[in-house]
C-alpha cells in the first residue's frame, strides 16, 4: 500500500512533488491512461473540522463557493450529479460517487466511468496545531478534455484546475470564517456580471 | 455618483460612475463627507504601482455618514464613521492577532494570486489601491461600499470635527505604528526620514512613547518647520550632511532607532538614487531606496529600524552587511489600522495629538484632479489636501 500523502523519500506532500508519475502514485491508481493531472492545495480555516466536514459532505453546498461549478445535486447519500462550466461557455456534466467517507476527517469521490471528464477528488480535515482550527487539504486528479490541448484552452480561459482549486479553497475559507465571500464589486449588478 | 478615477500616469479625472450598493451582509454604504489625498496615492499617480486599471476609483483615507447597511453590518444609518484603509474580516487567524493588514479574507480570492506570486502570501484588501489588493473602489467619491463594516469603521462621537478625526483612517495610525515598531526606550534618540504626514505623526508619536530627542530629516523647509513645532530637531539634507550630522547630534553613537517614512520615491540627487531611477525606468529594479540605506548606515549598533514607508518590489545594494554586523532589527508592514483607532481617537479627544495642523488645502471633490497636481508639484507648501464632496465649488 503506497503512502498516498507522500510524493517520495522525504516528508513533503505528494502535490509538491517534482516527479511526473505522482498522480498515479498519490491517488493509488497506477497504470491509468497517462497524462492525468494532479492538483492540490492546503488552507487553514479557523473553524472546527466537524463543521467544515458537514458543510462539504452536502455536495449541493459546493456551488456556493466553487465559481466553476454551476450546481451539484445529491442523487442519494453517496451519489451526486455535477454541472460544471466549461472553457469558452457551455457546461460539462457527470455523476460522481463517494468512495471513502470518514466523518469529520475525509471525503473522497470519483466520477462514474462514463464521465466526459474523468476525475476524482479528496478533501481532508485535520486539527491545526496551536488551536488555529482545521487544515483543509484538497487533492483533485482529472483527465483533461482533449488532453494537453484542452488544458491549454483551459489555461487561456483562466479555468486552469490548479487556479480553480486555489481560488475555490480561498472562497471556502472566506465563507466559513466570515459568512460571506469577499468581492470588490461596487454593487450587485457588477458582482453578477463578474460571475458570468 | 461623482468619483475621482485613475486613467494612467498623471491622468486622474472626476467622472460620473455607477453608485455603490449593498452586496454582502456585513456591508455598509458611506456618504463621504471628507477624504484626503495620501502620499501613497502619488505612487499611483506617478505610475509606480502595477495592476491599476483605467476607471479605478482612488482614495483610502475617508470618513462620512452611514446611509445604508447590510443585515450583519452592526452600524446604523446616520452614524458618523472613519473607515480604515485596510479591509479586514476580523475572523481569521491574523485578525485574531490584531494583524489586520495581513487579513486572509479581505482580498477577493481571484486577486490574491498576484500578491501570492510576488510576496509568497497575499495581504489584506485595501481601498482604492490597485488590483493586487483587491481592486476595491476608493473613498475619493460621493459614496463608498465598505465591506466588513462591523469590524473596520469607528463611530465618531458628536462634537468632533471631520478634520480632527479623518486621519485615523491611515496616516495617524501609520505614524503611531512606526514609532511603536521603533521600540523606543526612555532617553532614546529617534531619527525620522521624511516629514510628510506619516513622518510628522511619527515625530509626535515618538515623543509620546518616551523619546528624549527626535531628529527629523527632509529638504522642504516648511515641513521641517512643522516637525520643529512638535519639538524635533531638524536636518535639511540639502544643507547638511545627514550621516555626519546624526553622528554629531548623538555624540558619535548614532540614533537608537531610525524611521524611514519616505519610501519608494525618495527625492534628492544621490548616486544610488539616480541609479535606482534609471533601473526603475528600465524595469531592472522597481524601488528607489536611498532613505532606508542611509537609515541603516546611521542607526547605532544594536538599534532598531522601523519602516512605515511603502515599498513594492525588489531592491539591490541593500546594506545587508551593515545590518548584520551591527545587529539591527527591522520592523515594518502595512498598518494594522483597526488595532490603533480606539486609543488614538481617545488621544485626540484628550488633546494629546493634534492632526489639524497638517491640512494646507481644502477642495471640493470636483477639483480632485487639481488637488493631485498641487500635492505632486508643490510638496513644500502643500502638506495635505482634503477633498469635501459637499464643499461649495467656488471655494
Amino acid at each position: 500500500m503506497p503512502d498516498r500523502d507522500r510524493g517520495g523519500a522525504d516528508d513533503a506532500p505528494a502535490i509538491t512533488s517534482k516527479r511526473s508519475d505522482v498522480a498515479d502514485h498519490a491517488t493509488g491508481r497506477p497504470g491509468g491512461a497517462g497524462g492525468d493531472t494532479l492538483v492540490g492545495r492546503s488552507v487553514t480555516i479557523a473553524r472546527p473540522p466537524g463543521e467544515l466536514y458537514a458543510f462539504w459532505r452536502d455536495f449541493s453546498n459546493l456551488a456556493s463557493f466553487m465559481d466553476d461549478v454551476e450546481r451539484v445535486e445529491m442523487l442519494d447519500d453517496a451519489r451526486s450529479h455535477w454541472v460544471v462550466k466549461a472553457p469558452g461557455g457551455g457546461t460539462v456534466e457527470w455523476d460522481a460517487r463517494i468512495v471513502d467517507d470518514r466523518e469529520g476527517a475525509l471525503i473522497a469521490w470519483t466520477s462514474e466511468t462514463d464521465a466526459d471528464v474523468e476525475n476524482s477528488g479528496r478533501i481532508e480535515f485535520r486539527d491545526a496545531p496551536g488551536g488555529r482550527g482545521t487544515i483543509v487539504t484538497a487533492v483533485m486528479r482529472y483527465d483533461p478534455p482533449a488532453g494537453a490541448i484542452g488544458r491549454l484552452v483551459a489555461r487561456f480561459f483562466r479555468r486552469d484546475p490548479a487556479v480553480q482549486v486555489r481560488r475555490n479553497l480561498r472562497r471556502f475559507k472566506q465563507l466559513m470564517e466570515t459568512g460571506e465571500i469577499a468581492t470588490a464589486a461596487r454593487n450587485r449588478a457588477q458582482r453578477d456580471a463578474e460571475k458570468e | 455618483m461623482r468619483a475621482l478615477t485613475w486613467h494612467g500616469k498623471h491622468d486622474v479625472r472626476v467622472e460620473t460612475v455607477d453608485d455603490p450598493g449593498i452586496v454582502n451582509p456585513r456591508d455598509a454604504i458611506i456618504k463621504v463627507t471628507a477624504t484626503a489625498i495620501c502620499g501613497s496615492d502619488l505612487h499611483l499617480y506617478d505610475g509606480y504601482i502595477p495592476t491599476m486599471r483605467k476607471g479605478d476609483i482612488l482614495g483610502h483615507e475617508f470618513m462620512g455618514e452611514v446611509v445604508e447597511t447590510g443585515p450583519a453590518s452592526g452600524l446604523k444609518a446616520g452614524q458618523r464613521v472613519v473607515v480604515p484603509f485596510t479591509i479586514a474580516c476580523g475572523a481569521c487567524y491574523h485578525c485574531s492577532k490584531q494583524q489586520y493588514s495581513a487579513c486572509d479574507n479581505g482580498n477577493p480570492a481571484d486577486d490574491q494570486d498576484i500578491a501570492e506570486t510576488l510576496y509568497g502570501q497575499p495581504m489584506s484588501g485595501l481601498f482604492g489601491y490597485s488590483h493586487m489588493t483587491g481592486g476595491y473602489s476608493g473613498g475619493q467619491a460621493e459614496y463608498v461600499r465598505v465591506p466588513f463594516s462591523d469590524v473596520g469603521p469607528i463611530v465618531i462621537p458628536d462634537g468632533l470635527e471631520d478634520e480632527e478625526v479623518l486621519f485615523l483612517s491611515d496616516i495617524l495610525p501609520t505614524g503611531w505604528m512606526a514609532a511603536e515598531n521603533a521600540e523606543i526606550e526612555p532617553g532614546d534618540t529617534v531619527a525620522v526620514w521624511g516629514c510628510g504626514p506619516v513622518g510628522l505623526f511619527s515625530v509626535q508619536s515618538a515623543f509620546l512613547l518616551g523619546a528624549e530627542q527626535v531628529i527629523a530629516i527632509d529638504h522642504f523647509p516648511h515641513r521641517l518647520e512643522l516637525a520643529r513645532r512638535f519639538g524635533a530637531r531638524t536636518i535639511n539634507f540639502e544643507e547638511s550632511k545627514t550621516y555626519e550630522a546624526l553622528m554629531e547630534m548623538t555624540g558619535g553613537i548614532g540614533p537608537d532607532a531610525v524611521i524611514d517614512a519616505v519610501g519608494l520615491e525618495a527625492h534628492g540627487f544621490f548616486v544610488d538614487n539616480v541609479v535606482d531611477q534609471i533601473k526603475a525606468s528600465t524595469f531592472l529594479g522597481t524601488d528607489r531606496t536611498h532613505s532606508i540605506r542611509q537609515a541603516i548606515i546611521a542607526c547605532r549598533k544594536g538599534g532598531r529600524v522601523s519602516m512605515p514607508a511603502v515599498y513594492g518590489g525588489f531592491v539591490d545594494k541593500f546594506p545587508l552587511g551593515a545590518f548584520m554586523e551591527k545587529g539591527l532589527t527591522l520592523k515594518t508592514g502595512q498598518t494594522h489600522v483597526q488595532r490603533y483607532m480606539p486609543a488614538l481617537l481617545a488621544a485626540i479627544m484628550e488633546g494629546k495629538i493634534d492632526t489639524t495642523f497638517l491640512i494646507s488645502h481644502r477642495l471640493p471633490l470636483e477639483k480632485a484632479a487639481e488637488g493631485y497636481r498641487m500635492f505632486h508639484d508643490q510638496q513644500n507648501e502643500v502638506t495635505k489636501v482634503v477633498l469635501k464632496p459637499g464643499l461649495d465649488q467656488a471655494a
